[in-house]
């Protein structure tokens, strides 16, 4: 699966089941580093998990698939990633677009305070998605079936998102992701806030979604882990010590920090 | 004892050692069962025999308990990794002994059917089969403590003597029924528990396949070495017959039926 650098701008029958690969990624916040040489490749409409205790590198990985990294003072990132085989550094690039098609869902859901119906339509109408009332209907309607909230909020689309309740406001922020046609689906923790009720209906709602989107999800469940993701990342201190089909590692993992992590056995 | 550091949460560490207890208490119950029951056949003796059918309540009893301890494990830790493996291969390997029980029990039951009629043709194979099937127990058990694979391969390999030595004794007793309708009541009742041993060897062999799967996290690859013949065997009568044909069919059926089965 290791490729060297300089082929990653190739698209083969290796690398078409691949959407992003990350090459010898590290990431400094000032002195401190924080990710040590990372290479991992995300595969196509699969859902990656990257597991690990506090402090091991997975949300900083996280942030440079979308290059969230670069609004925090001081972090520096260096190494190759790439979306779809072209380079996401690459100076050329316009961030704001790759932060359209490499979405992101934080922990805490961050309705924006306008109504449902505009929450979905900022960000196409920024990006010029839609031309008219009834295209931006179509998308919002759209978006929000697919988040599988439709029918919860179709009859008060004008109300604040910020009076839903805390899953609801989680899936409106996946829909608000979802309307300006993302390819990958970033998730930091996106669970973490809410209820086991709430909680499963977004991990049907990941199950669904993997259909049409890549996703990338970090989590502190183990559980969960298992549960909605097909490919597992173990970080640790900054290292990606393991990482493998879901189901091979929490039955036989190779590693023995992986095993000692997932069985509790220290953290 | 299972191997590995210790869980963060001390308790489901003490929890899978009650469970590893129950399982090694199984098995030194159904090691004993079964010398017990050997004793008591050579020596004629029924208290001897009554003791070991007394016994088997134990063993089903704890059996009981490791099904109820493994399913709170499961249901309340979520075990991952060797953890879970641990938990799957205690389940199955208790099925395992107390079906070693059983069998332990059943030939004791035989033992007191043969003491109510004289003494029969002694088949000293028996002994030495129950021996060797002891044996296997016994470093099957000595393996699950250890959780060492090696030593679960190794016993793995040992049951095809058991097999062949059944299929021996079949003829054996065959041949004593032929020479002696009255050998036949002792002779079939001698076959029974031939086949109980026989089957405590394939026990034993299955609870080291699970053992080698706890320790590696993959399943023994291969058939098992396989010697029971008996299946096939026919002993023909002293008295001539087409005994040349029907050895040939029979040759052409075993051999298919082993390539069928991969053995």
């Amino acid at each position: 699966m290791a490729m060297a650098a300089e082929n990653l701008a190739v698209r083969t029958p290796d690398t078409a089941n691949i959407k992003l690969i990350a090459r010898d990624v590290s990431v400094y916040y000032g002195e401190a580093r924080a990710l040590k040489g990372v290479s991992l490749d995300v595969g196509s409409n699969q859902v990656t998990s990257l597991i690990g205790p506090s402090g091991c590198g997975k949300s900083t990985f996280l942030r440079c698939l979308n290059r969230m990294n670069d609004v925090i003072d001081g972090c520096r990132v260096v190494g190759d990633i790439t979306l779809d085989g072209e380079d996401i550094y690459d100076p050329r690039l316009d961030v704001v677009q790759l932060r359209a098609r490499v979405g992101m869902v934080f922990q805490k859901p961050n309705p924006f305070p306008k109504s449902i119906y505009d929450n979905i339509a900022y960000g196409p109408r920024i990006h010029g998605l839609c031309e008219n009332k009834t295209d931006t209907d179509e998308i919002v309607e759209g978006s929000l079936t697919r988040a599988g909230l439709w029918k919860e909020v179709k009859d008060r689309l004008d109300k604040p998102g910020t009076g839903l309740s805390g899953g609801q406001q989680q899936r409106l922020c996946i829909a608000r992701a979802i309307a300006v046609n993302p390819e990958v689906i970033l998730m930091d923790e996106p669970c973490s806030a809410l209820d086991p009720i709430a909680t499963a209906k977004i991990e049907e709602l990941m199950d669904e979604l993997r259909e049409n989107f890549t996703i990338v999800i970090v989590t502190h469940s183990m559980q969960q882990a298992a549960r909605v993701s097909q490919k597992t990342a173990f970080f640790h201190l900054g290292d990606l010590v393991e990482c493998g089909d879901t189901q091979l590692l929490f039955t036989n993992p190779k590693d023995e920090r992986t095993q000692g992590y997932i069985t509790g056995r220290f953290g | 004892m299972p191997t590995g550091s210790e869980h963060i949460v001390r308790s489901f560490d003490n929890e899978l050692q009650g469970l590893n207890q129950i399982i090694v208490r199984m098995g030194g119950m159904a090691e004993s069962m079964l010398a017990t029951a050997i004793e008591a056949l050579v020596k004629r003796d029924s208290d001897l025999a009554a003791k070991v059918i007394r016994a088997d309540k134990e063993v089903d009893a704890l059996e009981k308990t490791a099904d109820e301890m493994a399913i709170k494990l499961i249901a309340l830790r979520q075990p991952m990794a060797n953890d879970l493996r641990e938990v799957i291969a205690a389940l199955k390997i208790a099925s395992d002994i107390e079906r070693i029980g059983d069998l332990a029990k059943n030939l004791a039951k035989r033992t007191l059917a043969l003491n109510q009629a004289p003494p029969a043709h002694p088949a000293y194979a028996i002994p030495r089969m129950a021996n060797l099937v002891q044996g296997i127990i016994k470093d099957t058990l000595d393996a699950y403590v250890a959780r060492d694979a090696e030593r679960a391969l190794d016993v793995w390999h040992r049951d095809e003597e058991v097999d062949e030595m059944y299929t021996g004794l079949f003829r054996e007793l065959l041949t004593y029924m032929m020479e002696d309708p009255r050998n036949i009541t002792s002779s079939t009742h001698l076959l029974f528990i031939a086949k109980n041993i026989e089957r405590m060897g394939d026990h034993a062999t299955n609870i080291a396949e699970n053992i080698y799967y706890l320790a590696k996290g993959e399943q023994l690859e291969g058939r098992r070495p396989k010697g029971d013949q008996s299946s096939f065997e026919v002993v023909n009568p002293p008295a001539g017959g087409e005994a040349g044909e029907n050895e040939a069919g029979i040759e052409q059926v075993t051999a298919q039926d082993s390539r069928e089965n991969g053995e």
